[in-house]
């Protein structure tokens, strides 16, 4: 719990990983993809504040205290969300699995929501383990990464035939939630990996499961706000806008908030830290302070209190099912959800 | 991309003397990168280029991460070995990427003229033109609220806009882009072709469609900026020198 100015804020981060990335988990052969990947994230973590970056030594493997302390000692987070990434054709064991997120969260019960994965190229024998991660893990999100290399294949699509077979039978396993992550690559290569309508297509065809996709479609946010404007099960998850804009780029990360504000709402946006992107407490700290610097944001929906507690927390808890302290809950009629029409459709300069 | 035989053959004058490299430099500037519509210079992009004077023509670049997008790679690799390669007094060109997981396919791929497809054998159906236009198509919206913007900031209504003409609006650099961008498409560029089109069809968008279709282009042009801003953080966390030509934003 974050607590500011008498104001309390239950905060689920719902996006982190507990990863290993050292040298010791890489793929002989396959080194130089290892590598490049941890760097990528590392250099996100450079668009945080300077005295929150880490060494990439430290970077590739934290231990299990440093994530206690970062996320819920230092970090205020009451509920954590586990979003596996499996990369095993780059990390030995995985670059974060289920497995190994479970293990250490089951030392420290109610503080962990274990998500899994699947991949569709996986064919039976992958909703045979999807099933045991569901019934053993007691999942109710789905964690997916379209860009994962699997066999020779540099990715897929959520509209795939095989992608909805799953989908069916993670639905029917009790599945809530799916988190999509977009990443570079997807078959075929000529097309965009970036492009959204696939989840669009599995939003519409799957009314009963929420789709929360992770950094709101960046680099597409323009494509995810028009599609997330139109189906009612799709979400924003915020990772990367909060943790890589805020800080170094404020004035972009207001337009981003606005255009967010606009044309998804706040009853729809989820924060997430992306921890060990970033830690999460300089984000919930500046989150909660912020507003837009100056004038030239006036037409866009302005963001309430009430507002950041749904934002930080209580949205997530909502779709998670985890129960939120009388305390820290909003009564009944507060933070009217912001709307196409609060905000002027054509704003000045 | 579209005629790499041609523009590779344009070059190589014979008496033709070697360009220089400011005039590469200034060559390599007209290269976009096609997902954010800057010129690859000033992203800090281009990591070295160099002519000799018998025109032999070195250029390395290099991207804000080692995963960046292969398509794209591709298309700025292509599109900077062409413009290059077309260079009276260029006799031989050499366009490296660097440090990222397709430089092999892709710098391979585009010395040999073998297109998209063949350098990506099996991971692609076709070629890169189909995702080029959408890319241009965003950035004529993303054009057009930066030409409408300050225009319903001097005044001029909404509706106001549906009714002028390309012709209409005062000159600035940020018009000639919108132009240049439109004719890339196909689309009307003149004095007299509407301020406000659909990208896609090139029709006029009509008074009940403008509030959405500007407000759309404003999005449009700020996912852009906000991309383009990531990629340059993440570019200077990499490497910590500046690429030739290499611009700060004008935004922040």
């Amino acid at each position: 719990m974050y607590e500011k100015n008498g104001e309390k804020y239950f905060v689920v981060d719902s996006h982190i990983h507990y990863w290993n990335a050292a040298p010791d988990n890489w793929v002989p052969g396959a080194e130089q993809y290892a590598k490049g990947w941890i760097e990528c994230f590392h250099a996100y973590q450079s668009l945080g504040p300077k005295e929150t970056h880490w060494p990439i030594g430290h970077f590739q493997k934290y231990s299990e205290d440093d994530l206690m302390k970062d996320v819920f000692e230092d970090g205020y987070v009451d509920v954590a969300v586990f979003q596996p990434t499996y990369l095993k054709e780059w990390y030995k064991e995985g670059f974060n699995t289920t497995e190994r997120n479970a293990l250490m969260g089951e030392k420290h019960p109610g503080k962990f929501i274990y998500n899994t994965r699947f991949d569709p190229r996986d064919g039976d024998e992958g909703l045979k383990t999807l099933r045991q991660n569901v019934e053993r893990f007691g999942s109710k999100g789905i964690k997916l990464y379209t860009a994962e290399w699997n066999s020779g294949s540099r990715g897929w699509k959520l509209s795939d035939p095989a992608a909805y077979r799953y989908l069916e039978a993670a639905q029917e396993m009790g599945i809530k939630n799916i988190h999509v992550h977009k990443g570079p690559t997807i078959w075929p290569l000529d097309k965009d990996a970036f492009d959204v309508s696939d989840v669009d297509h599995a939003a519409t065809d799957f009314p009963d499961l929420n789709f929360i996709v992770e950094h709101v479609g960046l680099p597409r946010i323009e494509d995810f706000c028009f599609m997330a404007t139109q189906e009612p099960n799709v979400y924003a998850g915020l990772s990367v806008v909060i943790g890589g804009l805020m800080h170094a780029r404020p004035k972009f990360f207001a337009k981003v908030m606005g255009e967010l504000l606009f044309w998804v709402g706040e009853d729809k946006m989820t924060f997430g830290s992306d921890y060990a992107i970033w830690e999460p407490k300089w984000q919930i700290e500046g989150f909660v302070d912020w507003d837009y610097p100056g004038e030239e944001f006036s037409d866009y929906p302005r963001l309430t209190t009430a507002g950041k507690k749904k934002i930080l927390g209580l949205n997530a808890a909502k779709l998670y099912g985890i129960e939120v302290p009388k305390e820290c809950q909003l009564p009944a009629e507060a933070g009217t959800p912001a709307a196409q029409e609060d905000a002027q459709l054509v704003g000045g300069a | 991309m579209t005629a790499p035989l041609t523009a590779a053959s344009r070059g190589s004058v014979p008496g033709e003397p070697s360009p220089g490299t400011d005039r590469l430099l200034e060559a390599l500037a007209t290269v976009r990168d096609p997902e954010l519509d800057e010129p690859i210079t000033a992203l800090g992009f281009v990591s070295s280029c160099e002519v000799s004077a018998d025109g032999d023509a070195q250029v390395r670049l290099r991207l804000p991460t080692y995963f960046c997008a292969p398509n794209f790679a591709f298309l700025m690799v292509a599109d900077a070995y062409d413009t290059v390669a077309a260079m009276p007094g260029v006799r031989s060109t050499e366009v490296v990427l660097e440090d990222h997981f397709a430089s092999d396919a892709i710098n391979g791929g585009v010395a040999a003229h073998a297109g998209f497809a063949r350098s990506f054998d099996g991971e692609a159906v076709g070629e890169l033109h189909e995702l080029r236009a959408d890319f241009l198509r965003k950035a004529v919206m993303a054009g057009t609220d930066q030409v409408c913007r300050p225009l319903i900031a001097g005044g001029r209504t909404p509706a106001e806009l549906t009714g002028l003409a390309l012709g209409d609006v005062p000159p600035s650099p940020a018009l000639t882009r919108l132009r240049q961008r439109r004719a890339e498409l196909g689309l009307t560029a003149g004095d007299d072709a509407p301020l406000l089109i659909d990208p896609r069809t090139g029709a006029r968008v009509s008074e009940d469609d403008m509030p959405l279709h500007l407000r759309r282009a404003r999005t449009t042009r700020i996912s852009l900026e906000a991309n383009g801003s990531i990629c340059r953080g993440m570019l200077q966390h990499r490497y910590d020198t500046p690429g030739q030509g290499e611009r700060g934003e004008e935004d922040q």
